[in-house]
């Protein structure tokens, strides 16, 4: 019966279908107390979610690689950091400021870069994301070096400071499935078609009058937005940050969140990031192990499973569905 | 007081340089090598440096087996390694996208770190040098004699693969599946031994490179990530997929860092090298020696 | 009938079953959590921590306990990772609900964590060195330090630099929270000690090679290079020094204190000054040094059990849990009253120091906590 619902209406279902499953969620982990501090791995879900959901656009839609998001990321976290704590400016400037800043970065870079292709195109991104980092590691007068900074105040809402993991973790969410839902919307609409057709054949789009070099840079500065939302969110959400978090390793990280998750889907990306940040988790009791038990982890699902979770999913479903119309 | 002139400044740099480069280019060849064969870039890479260096350690240090002799068998023990790697990570992978491929050897980096770490442990491990001898001085500047050995392996090992791939059969069977696979098996050449082949090679390459830097270096198990980042910006810079170009350009990215650091800041070296290599290929987008078809894949 | 007997049945094997577990004996654990850096890019820090934290929980446990009650000592690997230092947290407060905690092993991820034990009022005892983490006290009510900052080394090498007519250094650091704090120090402290630093180069944590940044140097007219770092690079730089036939002196910081790091650096070293914990001079230290004893403890407890040179930075974590057994007898399970035993320390005895608190100072370490030596015949010599 769900070929009823018009497809925008489909989705507008499933993203409520979510908002109130993670609503909901604190109150799971809660009932029990190896379960209660799931909520705070759930708000870095929420991060790691809205920058890999600017990957997926610019992957799975544009076809386009980068492996420099973590540099949007650590501008994000250190634009709104630094403003408010040397300057005392209110953390919604700081984001709203560290989003503007990413843009201009994003266009600066992405003009040059996304005339390149596929690996030239990975090694752009890499280089961009390496020397974005050494600023931040280097720049010590700007941005505390190697040792970073800290007492970055928690965001207000009407006056009242967010600094409960619980507050926080709504506020996150909120971003994340407001992103979410813009996601879904850029995919469905017309540069969401424009992009997909430039994934599928370059010439073809250009053929057809689609301004290919645009839509690609339109998309980075998007994925760029995006990672500085989530690095000013964990900014404040720590209120202490160092160059580290924001290295070469994850954006690579990044990377895998999508493409395990699924490329082509939004919802990969937040199946992908909800698994990688919550497998370390997991493996924590392995010790010693847990770097060759990830490492295994990850090959097994890239083996068995190319399109990621969501792939590995809907051929679950179909799966089903098939028994079931044979009368199973 | 110590001082020393321009001129011994700029030679010492330029050793300097080539030392850190012969490696960079060593990695960049393996990539190469994996790259034309396959069309997949092995973010390995750098774990067989690191897999060569340790392994001669602990044969050579720790076991007192003469060093010649470990040389050699940490090099075929890391081509092992490799083929390996390619049975179990890479030919499973039933319809491999550029996307897959790419996840594939990283997690399989991974997996190699995590090995390492188990087998070596975190601390790193020193190697006596080849020879034993004071170093060398040049114009003013003071050579390690295990710079020579490296640069001396290095150019005979290029020069060793261009006769390989040029010359020989098996050399010529790899290019003819690097161009095109179908044609290549018509004529009675198996693609998956090739591509065998490619990373058992690509991976001694690996495992000499760690072996000849580790005596200057020291080795330890996370070493690999760096060095595979900066062979791969070798590879690119140089054209992916020229062999003469990924070598210039280890070489290169190696001296543009030496002399960074000595003129302008050790603080920035890396940035600038990078900055230089984005310069280029901005303006170049199929790298240095690549052929124009390539930046448009 | 056969209901009332089933039921007295059960009730019987109830009670028969808590009696039981009564008479097993042991008393409610004492639960510790511990944050430590044991893979990763400071595993030098976490691993000798993680080690000597659980060989002192077994050697208490095997001794009955504090007041009867086991420790149980719950250790999460933070990879150096502020997110995973944060999360780990987290987990030990509400998850293992730990009475206190020891770690972390960096500045970088302790700083991280400070609010978290502040807000959750959990006392916490760091293994690393910034002077910011237990300062200033009034934001830093739960948290103490066992590490002395590096205001001391600092302060032993130049006082030491100055009696050999220095004036002029050369600095090379790490580009890491471990360099950064040296480095800072260093520039700090240098005119109060009529240092002139002429030179300031930093490298990142995996440079395989330092001869192009010693070649700079040489042209300032320096008369001693410090070298402020950690794992090969210090290695590295020894063994470029030799072979640049540098003729003036090569400092090197703490991390170079250890027997590995000569040997490594494969005769090199000769002539190399540093400052050093004691934990690597135990057998060199005079008897009557009150720290003797804690020091030739805990090496050989140390060297017997994981078969591996001790490691000074394992001593921060020696310290952390004896002060803390200590808190536990004097004042039992509870948070606050161990906060407020920690904060009223003195006359521990340390590996390093001895340590005297106060509600205005949480780190209690007095000047002498280190020792200068240099690089003799491939040993430690002591330097008046």
């Amino acid at each position: 019966m769900t070929m009823l619902l018009s497809e925008k209406n489909q989705t507008v279902t499933h993203i409520l279908c979510f908002a109130l499953f993670v609503a909901a969620l604190p109150w799971v982990f809660g009932l029990s107390r190896a379960t209660s501090y799931y909520t705070d791995v759930m708000v870095f879900v929420a991060i790691h979610s809205i920058i890999a959901a600017g990957l997926s656009l610019l992957l799975g839609y544009a076809g386009q690689i980068s492996l420099g998001q973590a540099a949007f990321y650590g501008l994000g976290a250190y634009a709104s950091g630094i403003l408010t704590t040397r300057l005392g400016l209110s953390p919604w400037l700081g984001i709203m400021a560290g989003m503007v800043l990413a843009a201009g970065m994003a266009y600066g870079v992405g003009l040059p870069a996304l005339r390149l292709k596929g690996h030239y195109l990975a090694m752009a991104t890499l280089g961009f994301g390496m020397i974005v980092y050494i600023v931040f590691n280097e720049f010590i007068g700007l941005t505390g070096g190697p040792s970073g900074f800290g007492e970055i105040p928690s965001i207000r809402i009407f006056g009242m400071e967010i600094s409960s993991t619980l507050g926080f973790y709504y506020l996150a969410w909120t971003a994340a499935v407001g992103v979410l839902w813009i996601s879904l919307n850029i995919v469905h609409s017309r540069p969401g078609r424009a992009l997909r057709a430039i994934h599928d054949s370059e010439k073809a789009a250009a053929a057809v009058g689609i301004d290919i070099t645009r839509a690609k840079v339109q998309i980075f500065v998007v994925s760029g937005v995006y990672g500085a939302l989530a690095g000013s969110l964990y900014a404040h959400f720590v209120t202490f940050i160092n160059p580290p978090p924001f290295d070469i390793f994850f954006s690579i990280k990044v990377l895998m969140m999508v493409v395990i998750g699924g490329v082509g889907s939004i919802w990969g990306a937040y199946l992908g990031a909800a698994l990688l940040t919550f497998l370390p988790e997991w493996l924590a009791f392995m010790e010693d192990f847990d770097v060759l038990a990830y490492g295994i982890i990850l090959l097994t699902i890239v083996m068995f499973s190319p399109d990621g979770l969501v792939g590995l999913g809907s051929r679950m479903i179909n799966r089903i569905r098939n028994m079931k119309n044979r009368g199973y | 007081m110590d001082s020393i002139s321009l001129g011994s400044q700029v030679v010492q740099y330029i050793f300097s340089g080539l030392t850190v480069g012969a490696i960079f280019a060593l990695v960049a060849l393996g990539f190469n090598i994996i790259y034309n064969v396959t069309e997949v870039i092995n973010f390995a890479q750098g774990e067989f440096v690191v897999w060569g260096g340790l392994i001669l350690a602990v044969l050579a240090e720790s076991l007192g087996i003469p060093l010649f002799l470990s040389f050699f068998i940490s090099v075929g023990v890391v081509a092992l390694v490799g083929m390996g790697i390619y049975r179990a990570g890479i030919r499973p992978l039933h319809q491999p996208t550029i996307l897959t491929m790419i996840m594939a050897t990283i997690a399989i980096s991974i997996i190699l770190k995590g090995l390492a770490m188990f087998i070596w442990g975190k601390d790193p491990y020193a190697v006596q040098p080849f020879v034993d001898a004071p170093p060398v001085m040049l114009w003013g500047a003071y050579i390690q004699v295990q710079t020579f050995w490296i640069l001396g392996i290095s150019v005979a090992l290029v020069v060793a693969l261009t006769l390989f791939f040029q010359r020989t059969l098996t050399g010529k069977a790899m290019r003819a599946c690097a161009d095109n696979p179908g044609a290549a098996s018509l004529v009675g050449i198996s693609p998956g031994r090739m591509i065998l082949f490619a990373f058992a090679l690509s991976a001694a390459l690996g495992a000499v490179g760690g072996a000849i830097i580790t005596p200057i270096t020291l080795m330890e198990y996370d070493r690999g990530a760096m060095l595979a980042l900066k062979g791969f910006g070798a590879a690119i810079l140089g054209g992916l997929g020229n062999f003469y170009g990924a070598v210039a350009a280890g070489f290169l990215l190696g001296l543009l860092e030496s002399f960074a650091t000595g003129f302008i800041s050790s603080s920035y070296k890396d940035a600038i090298a990078l900055i230089v290599l984005l310069i280029v290929l901005f303006a170049r987008p199929q790298g240095l020696m690549g052929s124009s078809l390539q930046g448009d894949e | 009938m056969r209901r009332i007997g089933f039921v007295l049945a059960m009730v019987g094997v109830f009670a028969i079953t808590l009696l039981g577990l009564a008479q097993a004996g042991d008393k409610e654990p004492y639960r510790i959590g511990a944050l430590f850096a044991v893979t990763g890019p400071a595993s030098f820090l976490g691993e000798p921590e993680r080690n000597t934290a659980e060989m002192v929980k077994d050697m208490i446990n095997a001794s009955g306990g504090i007041n009867g009650h086991p420790i149980e000592l719950i250790v999460y690997d933070t990879e150096a990772n502020a997110t995973k230092t944060v999360v780990a947290a987290k987990k030990l407060i509400n998850r293992d609900q730990v009475l206190a905690i020891i770690g972390p092993s960096t500045s970088g991820t302790s700083m991280a964590v400070v609010p978290i034990v502040n807000k959750a009022e959990v006392p916490m005892i760091s293994c690393a060195a910034s002077i910011k983490i237990a300062a200033p006290v009034e934001k830093r009510k739960w948290v103490f330090k066992v590490v002395p900052g590096d205001d001391l080394a600092v302060a032993l090498m130049y006082d030491q630099m100055k009696k050999q007519g220095i004036k002029k250094v050369a600095l090379m650091s790490v580009s890491t929270g471990y360099g950064m704090s040296g480095r800072d120090q260093l520039n700090k402290l240098a005119p109060e000690y009529g240092m002139e630093i002429v030179a300031d180069e930093t490298y990142g944590p995996k440079e395989s090679d330092l001869t192009a940044q010693l070649t700079k140097v040489r042209g300032t007219g320096a008369e001693a290079i410090i070298n402020w770092s950690i794992g090969p690079p210090q290695i590295v730089v020894t063994r470029n020094w030799k072979q640049l036939g540098i003729p003036i002196p090569l400092y090197q910081s703490y991390g170079f204190g250890s027997k590995r790091n000569i040997k490594l650096a494969g005769g090199a070293a000769e002539g190399v000054i540093c400052p050093v914990s004691r934990i690597v001079l135990a057998e060199s230290l005079p008897e009557k040094d009150p720290h003797s004893p804690v020091v030739k403890r805990y090496k050989s407890l140390y060297e017997k059990e994981f078969k591996k040179e001790v490691s000074v930075f394992g001593g921060h974590a020696w310290d952390a849990m004896f002060q803390l057994a200590d808190a536990l007898k004097a004042a039992g399970p509870d948070r606050a009253k161990i906060r407020d035993y920690l904060e009223t320390l003195q006359g521990f005895v340390g590996n390093n120091s001895i340590f005297n608190r106060s509600p205005k100072d949480h780190v209690g370490l007095g000047k002498d906590a280190y020792v200068m030596v240099v690089v003799k015949d491939d040993d430690w010599s002591i330097l008046e």
